[in-house]
């Protein structure tokens, strides 16, 4: 029997580097399409969201209605130390993390002593709050006029300033992220997560501290947001308020959902989902309804995560990873042919 | 190993241990049995932590443990097992298993290899579902696991809420047979809540009845089996019944 404790998961970093190297070879073959790369580059920052969220909701089965809260601070905050204080880039992305992960901490100390629907409201009033403040701080943020002039991503003295350059540094950034989210969950504080899901008072009995881990998972998740945050502002040099409303917290849950909320990679399907279906209905329903306006896209996700959380209530990425385990599992021990001349009857008799 | 004296615990406005003391020797099993209500499980939930008392001590080893962190009094060696077995349906026999040892398992990952060895020779049965989720046992099953779960936290007291709730009568005999070969091999103290009062009794060493929030009679399991009250009232056997028989 294996009882080896280093085997209690898979490491095998086969499959995601496999992936790495796909995703790193795409912008190569659509190095002239700015649509494309432009598409992937949303994907990334929105995977950057969802991967922070799917610890905090999938592992540690907390809810957050406000993380476009955190979204925004991480976009202020950088385009405000670059743009305004004219600082380095990376210094707007370090302390955009830092104002994201002290303002998680002290919402989250209050906020995390309630649970369920009770905790959904609570985090969706941070992000109402916080929206306001980007709303009317205008000497800052510059009010609904919103935020104009950010400097494109200068890393280091390497300037990020076109499509191509930018789709590197934002899936680099995706993948370190999933890489460090997945070693969190791989490891004891994973399990203590999990624990947390399944039963509060269990894991309270067993000795883990639930207070802390909800709290701490809450900032890494906020510190995630930030960070993708500061590296859109950067991306789209152009920011406001209306960009990090009610709604786009609802939509990061929304791709969570999709994705699959049990599993590490969910994040970035349900994003990659979210994104080409959102941009395959902008050509579509205008096609079908000539009139209709933006509103259509929830009505969509709203009836999709309906269909999905009844038929999938793993997310669409548990679906995925069963059929790839399918595939290769097949391959690797393929059936012997009943016709074939080994298994004929008259080799019985030799 | 505890003393337990003059215990209140609230609920909000309700008043639910009023003033409980009790005693428990190493090595012993302790059974507290009582009706629905009784305060059972505020008093383990109190003992571990979770609850905080109004008034009264806990000592636990000579250390006063009243007011403590859960987490500080696990690392004592104080363990629950909760009521309705509350193992983590989503994470398999072994992770359920290895949570058992979390606050160890950081900077004892040896030890802790040697006692998940150990608890599987106990539960020869797990060895075969280690990877199976846990809502996917059945309630002997994830009773077995939860009993391994607190085993995996090195407990010098495990304090068990319930164990025989909704099994079937032939699994509850095998999980006190269990409690008793635990006595044995780990040389645990135990702390058993049971509304089974019979079984409890049976295996017990001391117990006491629990009875709105008070202990009503305390004493030597043996002798509280053939106490009058409790089988009239916890046993289901009235006194005319006896004699008829």
């Amino acid at each position: 029997m294996d009882n080896n404790l280093t085997k209690i998961y898979n490491r095998s970093l086969k499959g995601p580097l496999i992936f790495f190297v796909v995703i790193m070879l795409l912008p190569f073959i659509f190095q002239s399409n700015n649509y494309i790369l432009s598409t992937f580059i949303m994907i990334g920052f929105y995977s950057l969201v969802t991967t922070g969220l799917t610890l905090l909701i999938g592992y540690a089965g907390q809810i957050s209605l406000g993380h476009a809260a955190f979204y925004g601070i991480g976009a202020y905050t950088s385009a405000y130390f670059t743009a305004t204080l004219q600082m380095p880039s990376w210094i707007g992305i370090l302390v955009g993390a830092i104002i994201a992960s002290l303002v998680s901490l002290i919402i989250g100390i209050p906020v995390f002593k309630l649970k369920g629907h009770y905790l959904a409201l609570a985090t969706l009033g941070f992000g109402v709050i916080i929206f306001t403040f980007f709303k009317e701080w205008k000497t800052i943020t510059g009010g609904l006029n919103g935020f104009f002039g950010i400097p494109p991503l200068s890393l280091f003295g390497i300037s990020f300033s076109t499509d191509f350059q930018f789709y590197f540094l934002i899936w680099i950034f995706v993948f370190l992220g999933i890489f460090f989210a997945r070693n969190i969950v791989q490891s004891r504080v994973g399990r203590a997560l999990m624990s947390i899901h399944g039963s509060e008072i269990a894991s309270e009995a067993i000795g883990i501290n639930i207070n802390k881990y909800k709290l701490q998972i809450f900032v890494l998740s906020a510190v995630y947001a930030s960070i993708a945050g500061s590296l859109y502002a950067h991306y789209v040099t152009f920011i406001n308020p209306q960009l990090f409303e009610m709604m786009t917290s609802i939509y990061f849950l929304i791709m969570v959902v999709i994705g699959g909320i049990g599993n590490i990679w969910g994040g970035l399907i349900g994003a990659a989902i979210y994104v080409f279906l959102g941009e395959l209905l902008k050509d579509i329903v205008p096609k079908i309804i000539p009139n209709a306006s933006g509103e259509f896209e929830i009505v969509f996700f709203g009836v999709l995560l309906v269909v999905i959380l009844i038929y999938m209530p793993n997310g669409i990425s548990k679906a995925i990873f069963h059929f790839i385990k399918r595939i290769t599992s097949n391959f690797k021990n393929k059936p012997v042919s009943a016709f074939s001349k080994k298994s004929t009857g008259s080799d019985i008799h030799d | 190993m505890l003393v337990v004296d003059n215990l209140h615990t609230y609920h909000g406005y309700l008043h639910v241990l009023k003033g409980i003391h009790f005693e428990i020797k190493q090595g012993e099993i302790f059974a507290m049995v009582g009706s629905n209500g009784a305060g059972k499980s505020t008093l383990l939930g109190t003992i571990a932590g979770i609850y905080k008392p109004r008034s009264g001590t806990i000592v636990f080893e000579n250390e006063e443990i009243s007011y403590g962190k859960v987490e500080k009094i696990v690392e004592k060696g104080i363990c629950l097992v909760p009521e309705r077995r509350q193992i983590f349906d989503d994470l398999s026999v072994k992770d359920n298993l290895l949570l058992g040892s979390y606050h160890r398992y950081k900077n004892d990952k040896k030890s802790v290899m040697e006692d998940f060895e150990q608890v599987l020779d106990f539960f020869p049965k797990l060895k075969t579902m280690l990877d199976r989720p846990g809502g996917l046992l059945s309630g002997g099953e994830q009773q077995m696991v939860a009993i391994g779960r607190g085993l995996m936290a090195k407990p010098k007291l495990m304090m068990l809420d319930e164990p025989s709730l909704g099994l079937a009568p032939l699994i509850v005999k095998d999980i006190m047979n269990i409690l008793k070969q635990m006595k044995k091999t780990f040389g645990t103290t135990i702390l058993l809540i049971e509304q089974n009062v019979k079984a409890a009794l049976q295996i017990a060493d001391h117990a006491c009845v629990l009875d709105r929030g008070e202990i009503v009679i305390q004493g030597k399991a043996s002798d509280l089996l053939e106490d009058e009250k409790i089988k009239d009232t916890y046993l289901g056997i009235s006194k005319k019944e006896r004699l008829k028989l």
